[in-house]
């Protein structure tokens, strides 16, 4: 006796992207942060800002803070994301 | 020695597999993490597609679709994570229902499923479906009460596993969970209680089943038995509101109050309805941010302490729900995941196969 079953997961084909092309030096770059806008991230996202222009030589760092740290960005974080040469998404906490 | 296998209906999409029996099949989706560590029923093309009739849905009737990675849920989809649980075909309205329900936006399914908060998906049932499924609203009603509220919201968490990839350490980053997200459905006393019922609270039509889905921390069960007065009881009740958020979080929510039917009888005898109760929880679960220097927080109440916080955000805020065996002065506060991010929403069950049910929020 053989029994027929179904597969229960999406299946469904993920999108891929085409991931942004790397860069080879943060020399003179724009970079984004994102911050979720936890507790911990103001301390954390401080040294990454200071890492980023003092080892790395980035000319511009700018910070950006979710409204809802456990939704998406709102869309004009995303809009603005676009003028930025490398973007730093992260928890900070 | 094999014999002919079912014909899959044509209408389905999902892959199939022809497996050796049942014991194979447990092994086969354990194997491929499809499953909560439970047994599961397999789902057969002949199991899946009696749920769907149940219904009245074509296999690729799109339930919803959640809103931040955009993917979409089958009915086919849904109804095998359905039999997977346990459910009979006369449960998967309610399955339909409370997906239907946690894909509105403002429920963020998304966030409350991915969150290191570890919350679980609520389920509270109304209407006459509850007596049709055989739930049951007393003993043990936040634990296995019976088989078909088990099975409901288990359906809900294999669904979310197996359609949503929330499985711990994929979508899911719990840091620590609670029992809620084996299964966490309950249904409403309401034959046992003189409410309008929750549903009916919020607007749902008197006549109709319902559903409303919160996403929701572990019980914390309270208990006073030494009181007949609704404030002195109710009390009991805002403490252990104000403690959940000294302790866990301090944002307003919808929290949900389950009260068994000793405490409710003394509300009733005392004229105490939804609306005296909702009030009087709102004006009493309020702490002030200084309190958090009572339970090792106070390096974040810098120059807020004199802030107040209310565990409502309005009476309205407030699920409050008749549940509970006979005996014993116990209820238990159910609080929201986090504030306000994730809103409970209440839905009708099969009000409309064509279109979205009758929701609201608040």
């Amino acid at each position: 006796m053989t029994i027929r079953v179904l597969n229960p997961t999406s299946e469904a084909a993920v999108d891929t992207m085409e991931p942004a092309q790397r860069l080879t030096s943060l020399e003179g770059k724009t970079v984004g942060l994102i911050s979720n806008g936890k507790e911990g991230t103001a301390g954390f996202f401080a040294h990454v800002d200071r890492l980023l222009r003092e080892r790395y030589q980035v000319a511009k760092v700018v910070l950006r803070t979710k409204s809802n740290y456990s939704a998406p960005a709102e869309d004009e974080i995303i809009d603005e994301a676009r003028n930025w040469d490398l973007v730093i998404s992260g928890l900070g906490d | 020695m094999n014999s002919v296998v079912n014909a899959i209906p044509d209408a389905f999409k999902s892959q199939y597999f022809d497996l050796e029996d049942v014991a194979d099949a447990q092994e086969f989706y354990h194997s491929r993490g499809w499953t909560d560590g439970f047994p599961i029923v397999p789902p057969t093309p002949e199991a899946v597609q009696t749920c769907l009739d149940w219904v009245l849905m074509p296999a690729n009737e799109i339930i919803g679709i959640e809103p931040v990675r955009e993917r979409a849920i089958t009915a086919e989809k849904l109804a095998i994570n359905a039999v997977m649980a346990g459910c009979l075909p006369a449960h998967f309205p309610v399955v339909v229902a409370a997906m239907m329900a946690m894909l509105k936006e403002e429920f963020l399914l998304h966030g409350t499923t991915a969150s290191t908060g570890g919350c679980a998906i609520l389920v509270i049932l109304n209407g006459s479906i509850r007596k049709e499924i055989g739930s049951r609203s007393d003993f043990n009603v936040l634990g296995s009460s019976d088989r078909a509220t088990s099975v409901i919201g288990r359906a809900i968490r294999l669904a979310l596993i197996n359609i949503l990839q929330v499985s711990p350490g994929a979508i899911d980053r719990s840091t620590l969970g609670h029992p809620g997200k084996i299964s966490y459905c309950i249904a409403e006393d309401e034959e046992g209680s003189d409410w309008p019922s929750l549903a009916e609270s919020r607007d749902i039509p008197k006549d109709a089943s319902a559903v409303t889905v919160l996403a929701a921390c572990a019980p914390r069960q309270i208990m006073n038995e030494w009181t007949s007065k609704p404030e002195e009881i109710l009390d009991t009740y805002a403490a252990e509101m104000r403690a959940n958020m000294r302790n866990y979080s301090i944002w307003s929510g919808n929290y949900a109050v389950v009260m068994a039917p000793q405490h409710r009888e003394h509300m009733r005898a005392a004229g105490w309805g939804r609306k005296e109760i909702a009030n009087y929880l709102f004006e009493k679960a309020r702490v002030k941010r200084s309190e958090w220097s009572t339970v090792g927080k106070g390096s974040v109440i810098r120059d807020k302490g004199d802030t107040e916080y209310c565990a409502l955000p309005s009476p309205d805020h407030l699920l409050l729900i008749a549940a509970g065996g006979p005996a014993g002065g116990f209820g238990a506060i159910i609080p929201p995941w986090l504030g306000t991010k994730s809103r409970a929403v209440t839905a009708a069950i099969g009000a409309c196969i064509d279109c979205e049910p009758p929701s609201q929020s608040r």
